[in-house]
């Protein structure tokens, strides 16, 4: 009896160590690439093309010095800019949306559902042409990040699908006992179902964020050709190619570029992961 | 009174419901309309035009259809790239993303602390993560290399070899599998625990355990992460481009016209050739039929898929 314990808690002793083992190896995977960043984005321009790990002296001048760089400010700005509206826009518009998809019934609903996940699969590239006809012939728009701020104010499909699997699950029975109350529908949307939804908002707020903070393609598009609007996720690259040897500088640039992500991401971090999960598995 | 007459109050009633329902979801119809239903159908008109967006647009007929398909030289390795990342990285992306799940429910010490180091690289910013991984991976220099050498590995030439720059893009690509692990791991906790003690009960091992208990449990997740990794990496474009350019080390700007896919075109993906041959070579209409071949292989795949996973038929009433 006693030997067969004994053999049970090693079997479960070596299982903790394997596990453990496993996870340090792949964390490793997932951290080193941070590390090896950090410790170039300090070091001297040769050290850094020297393949060496260790930095000899610790340059932190190399942030101040990226962020003398021409423009880097405005990227600052202009991505602020782009994040900041283009959330709230989004927000604003896809609440409604999503509330009507989730609660009201009325005929084409699941018509208006299957639209709702084309469009959010629909590659961006695949009507990408005309839209930019129309903002640069027709409006005079390109050049700046409007046409990529606008749409957000007409609702972002990938957002209303979440919101909606959000709001799918709050009872019925608060709205209508709101209803009942006398509510109309917007008063029960914006004192009822807005305050219960708050992480959900939370989540499609941050996704939001995080995707204009991302977005490459977006800004080459339209903002390209005007560098007054280039967009940290943008300039980054030309940075680079205008730093064509200075790993460090670039290193330290590309940083800066994670950091506010990062930032956000340790202050709202469980709104991030519930949301993260919504899409997959409420579904 | 009321009840001799119905139908009119009745009516009002449902036609005051109609116009709320229309009312919020107006932002949302217009959304649709102007940004998707319009610019679709402008890409198919366009696709039977010549138009180098100066000069007003002329009916070709079928030729740009022909030239793409037919005769661009550019079409077949593009397709190819973007058929090869879409089976190989959305494969590797599922059973790494899913074996990280695993591994995180098993972890007994520090769990918060292993899942946020693993979900971090997933909120890096593509063109910061891509340019971080061109440098660590910079065959002369890299850091990666130096150490591989230092342990007696021949390390390759990753993002500059042919061979290896797509290898290279699904490693950036795991490295960034955060959403996926978050997704898998909520998965996972879901299975009914008396479902694992029953199968011990019969005598059942890991293997068999993950077989019959866990793997029929998370198939419908499974099938949305096969999904939505399909959607997105037909427009997998950035991390493609941005490891090109810089892997070629041309000291040129955003904008620049340098054919993109370095090296010999093994980074070339489909949307990188639209961009290139709507905004680089003014060929507008070639490079809305290159939309709509991809239009079509999205939707195809998508709806193939979306039939067999249970993750998007949501959970209606």
């Amino acid at each position: 009896m006693n030997t067969t314990a004994r053999a049970r808690t090693r079997t479960r002793a070596l299982h903790w160590i394997a596990v453990h083992i496993t996870a340090v190896t792949v964390a490793l995977f997932f951290v080193l690439p941070f590390v090896f960043v950090l410790l170039t984005s300090v070091m001297s321009d040769e050290q850094a093309m020297s393949g060496e790990l260790w930095p000899h002296e610790w340059q932190w001048s190399n942030y101040a010095e990226v962020f003398r760089t021409p423009g880097f400010l405005d990227w600052w700005k202009n991505s602020l800019i782009y994040a900041g509206l283009g959330t709230l826009f989004t927000v604003c518009s896809s609440i409604p949306v999503a509330y009507a998809l989730a609660k009201f019934r009325f005929r084409g609903r699941r018509t208006a559902m299957t639209l709702v996940i084309a469009t959010m699969m629909l590659p961006p590239q695949v009507i990408v042409v005309p839209m930019y006809l129309v903002w640069a012939q027709q409006l005079h728009l390109s050049g700046s990040l409007w046409p990529l701020i606008i749409p957000l104010a007409f609702g972002d499909a990938y957002s209303i699908f979440l919101l909606r699997q959000f709001l799918l699950t709050i009872p019925t029975e608060y709205l209508e006992s709101a209803r009942i109350d006398g509510c109309g529908e917007l008063r029960t949307l914006l004192r009822v179902v807005v305050p219960m939804a708050k992480p959900g908002i939370a989540a499609i707020a941050l996704f939001q964020f995080f995707s204009c903070w991302n977005d490459y393609f977006g800004p080459q598009i339209y903002a390209a050709q005007n560098p007054g609007a280039w967009t940290l996720s943008y300039g980054l690259e030309s940075f680079k190619s205008a730093h064509s040897v200075d790993w460090n500088l670039t290193m330290a640039a590309t940083l800066l570029v994670m950091a506010p992500v990062i930032l956000v991401f340790f202050f709202a971090q469980k709104a991030f992961v519930e949301g993260v999960t919504l899409t997959g598995v409420k579904g | 009174m009321a009840p001799r007459h119905p139908a009119p109050a009745l009516r009002r009633k449902h036609r005051r419901a109609r116009l709320r329902t229309l009312a919020f979801l107006s932002p949302w119809l217009v959304g649709f309309g102007v940004f998707f239903a319009y610019p679709l159908l402008a890409t198919v008109y366009f696709s039977f035009m010549h138009y180098n967006q100066i000069e007003a647009p002329t009916f070709v007929g079928l030729r740009n259809w022909t030239y793409v398909l037919g005769q661009m030289p550019l079409f077949g390795p593009a397709l190819w790239n973007t058929l090869w990342l879409v089976v190989v990285m959305v494969a590797l992306r599922v059973v790494f993303g899913l074996g990280i799940g695993l591994l995180v429910t098993k972890i007994k010490s520090g769990v918060g602390l292993f899942r946020t180091l693993f979900y971090l690289p997933y909120l890096a910013p593509p063109v910061a993560a891509t340019v971080a991984f061109v440098f660590l991976l910079n065959p002369g220099t890299g850091p990666v290399n130096e150490v591989l050498s230092a342990i007696g590995v021949s390390a390759p030439n990753w993002f500059n070899d042919p061979d290896w720059a797509k290898p290279s893009l699904v490693m950036l690509s795991l490295w960034g599998i955060g959403d996926l692990m978050v997704i898998f791991m909520a998965a996972l906790l879901d299975v009914p625990k008396e479902q694992y003690e029953a199968a011990e009960l019969d005598g059942a091992g890991a293997l068999a355990k993950f077989r019959y208990v866990t793997w029929p449990s998370i198939t419908p997740i499974v099938m949305f992460a096969v999904v939505t990794g399909v959607v997105q990496t037909m427009q997998y474009y950035t991390q493609a481009l941005v490891a090109g350019k810089l892997a070629s080390g041309v000291s040129v700007g955003p904008g620049s016209s340098i054919q993109p896919g370095y090296p010999d075109h093994s980074t070339l993906t489909v949307p990188q050739l639209i961009y290139s041959l709507g905004f680089q070579n003014f060929n507008t209409g070639a490079a809305c039929v290159l939309s709509l071949v991809l239009f079509a292989i999205a939707m195809a795949v998508t709806s193939l898929l979306m039939r067999k996973s249970a993750g998007l038929q949501t959970a209606e009433d």
